[in-house]
């Protein structure tokens, strides 16, 4: 683990990832409370884990499955009437997929 | 105010079961209570009085054909993270501001099916993300026994509707302490039962392996019958428990003889002051007069729980929030392509602590700092369980604070992380999937403590039937009163 003297993150790059835009004023202070905040979980690395497994699920880690069988769910109708924007029986959204040179 | 609404769910039921009052009376004179006192609480984001006086009404022709039911016209304040069909669920956000559910979720409908009546949806941190209400998007809860204070969080307004006495059970979440800790702030009791217990198909997720619902009540009892109303395997979400419930209405104590009551000894009492050193030494003191036999344990990463839940929560969260892009519910502002269209609708839609979860989480998943991070987070996780367990060959049960002070005032915490702080006690218990609640143990600076009782994995019944011991010998909540 980093040490607490390189607690650094790119919150540009992290936001990038996290698809969340920021304003200056934002990446400032986000930068320095997220470098505080890991000065605090670098806590973690006295902590002697090297034969310890990892916890995923706390109480009962089993596979759930079902017969593949069709059941109920919500119509289209009341789906799409969520929707920001549709365009008949689909979602619309902006372009995704930029135009050929 | 009329005498229905200081009842508690128990009375409540057992008179509209045996026809002494109807639930639309019951129904009809809390609404009226909540239009008298919430402008000043702010508990509810939406108040449900028509589909409420409806509700009541299907009661009460349930009752009259026969049926008993366990929480007949026993009104309910609804966090506002939980589907109910045709209401707002608005996670306190803006990017879920008018977002309507299309079904209700399995804690919600077995509440309705045992007479309970949903009064309106609560107040609570955005995405449940705070200890104090105050990164609600949508409005201010205030505590009811002072309003210049927080009521906690996240699940500050369903807290503050019971303290109010404007419903006799709340439904609250708890992620690191979310019902505890609120339930703490307002006098109540606050229940988070065993990881998988309840049912989360409904809730919206923040941290899936932490997230659990319970209840928040003025009374042990009635934590006991809401849990038993909604504990139990549910299909429709693959992580809830499939083993058989204990019934705990029936397991309800009165005292503690030949309970052994584990004492954190790294939970060190004297740095939260004298004042409140002493009140939890009072406290313990009082579990021994009831019979229980106090012994010293230890949780050797007690000082490790901060550093792992805000590694492990963080994460889940960054990944469940990924779902709000502005495509298919919920805000939308665009852009000139679909990217900029999900990085301009998450940054108006989602407010600061949120923000800063969301970017926490993603960078302890990122490539590079996934081992040291997450990896090691959830290691860390494995020792909570280990501690909790040797530590039970020891004991029954295990008291400590449910919070580190009482509820403060609004604005008093201006960095992120002393407000983590107030989950201290709160978080090991949730990152070992532990049953815990807190229930009302005395008054510092005029404000209400909790003592935060915990009991092995499934063991419900022990902990509420100790609990109502403790209380019915204390009577702790008794000894303040509401400013409302």
């Amino acid at each position: 683990m980093s040490s607490a003297k390189s607690a650094k993150i790119d919150v540009r790059y992290v936001a990038k990832l996290a698809r969340i835009a920021l304003t200056e004023e934002e990446v400032e202070r986000f930068g320095a409370q997220l470098g505080d905040l890991l000065e605090h979980v670098n806590v973690l690395s006295e902590l002697d884990t090297a034969s310890v497994a990892a916890t995923a699920q706390v109480v009962e880690s089993r596979n759930v499955e079902r017969e593949d069988v069709a059941g109920s769910c919500l119509d289209r109708e009341t789906v799409l009437s969520m929707a920001p924007q549709r365009q008949g029986a689909f979602f619309r959204v902006p372009r995704i997929i930029a135009e050929a040179e | 105010m009329a005498e229905y609404v200081r009842w508690s769910a128990a009375q409540i039921a057992r008179a509209v079961n045996a026809g002494e009052v109807s639930a639309r009376q019951i129904a009809d004179a809390t609404l009226e209570h909540v239009d008298a006192v919430d402008d000043r609480i702010g508990a509810f984001l939406t108040r449900l009085h028509e589909p409420a006086r409806a509700a009541a009404d299907r009661v009460d022709a349930r009752v009259r054909a026969g049926e008993k039911l366990p929480l007949a016209g026993v009104p309910v304040a609804v966090k506002d993270n939980m589907c109910l069909t045709g209401t707002r669920t608005t996670c306190g956000s803006k990017i879920l501001e008018n977002w309507i559910s299309p079904y209700t979720g399995t804690a919600v409908q077995r509440i309705i099916d045992a007479g309970g009546i949903p009064i309106g949806k609560c107040n609570m941190d955005e995405f449940a993300m705070g200890s104090s209400c105050e990164n609600s998007a949508l409005g201010v809860t205030r505590n009811p026994y002072d309003l210049r204070r927080v009521p906690g969080g996240s699940s500050g307004g369903s807290a503050a509707a019971v303290a109010a006495f404007e419903s006799a059970i709340g439904l609250g979440s708890d992620t690191g302490g979310s019902i505890r800790e609120p339930g703490a702030f307002c006098n109540i009791v606050g229940f988070k039962p065993t990881y998988g217990r309840v049912s989360r198909y409904g809730l919206v997720a923040f941290a899936s392996s932490l997230d659990q619902i319970g209840p928040l009540t003025r009374t042990v009892e009635d934590a006991a019958l809401a849990y038993d109303a909604m504990a139990g395997h549910d299909p429709m979400d693959s992580t809830s428990i499939a083993r058989p419930v204990d019934p705990t209405a029936g397991a309800l104590r009165d005292d503690l003889r030949g309970v052994r009551v584990g004492i954190v000894k790294e939970f060190v009492t004297e740095k939260l002051g004298p004042e409140i050193h002493a009140l939890y030494q009072r406290a313990y003191k009082e579990l021994t007069d009831l019979g229980a036999e106090l012994v010293e344990v230890s949780l050797p990463t007690a000082d490790y729980g901060l550093a792992t839940y805000y590694l492990i929560a963080p994460a889940e969260c960054s990944s469940n929030l990924a779902r709000f892009d502005g495509v298919r519910y919920g805000l939308r502002v665009d852009g000139p392509d679909v990217g900029q269209m999900y990085e301009n609708t998450r940054a108006a839609g989602f407010g600061p602590e949120v923000k800063r979860r969301i970017l926490i989480g993603t960078y302890a998943l990122s490539s590079g700092y996934y081992d040291a991070y997450y990896v090691k987070a959830q290691k860390a996780r494995t020792l909570f369980s280990q501690d909790f367990a040797r530590a039970f060959e020891r004991c029954d049960l295990i008291a400590s604070p449910a919070a580190s002070s009482p509820a403060f005032e609004f604005n008093a915490k201006s960095d992120p992380y002393s407000m983590y702080m107030m989950d201290y006690y709160t978080i090991p218990m949730s990152l070992a999937g532990l049953p815990a609640l807190s229930v009302p143990c005395g008054w510092v600076q005029n404000m209400p403590m909790g003592l935060q009782l915990a009991a092995p994995l499934f063991e419900e019944a022990r902990l509420l039937g100790a609990a109502h011991a403790y209380e019915r010998a204390t009577r702790h909540a008794g000894e303040g009163a509401v400013a409302v």
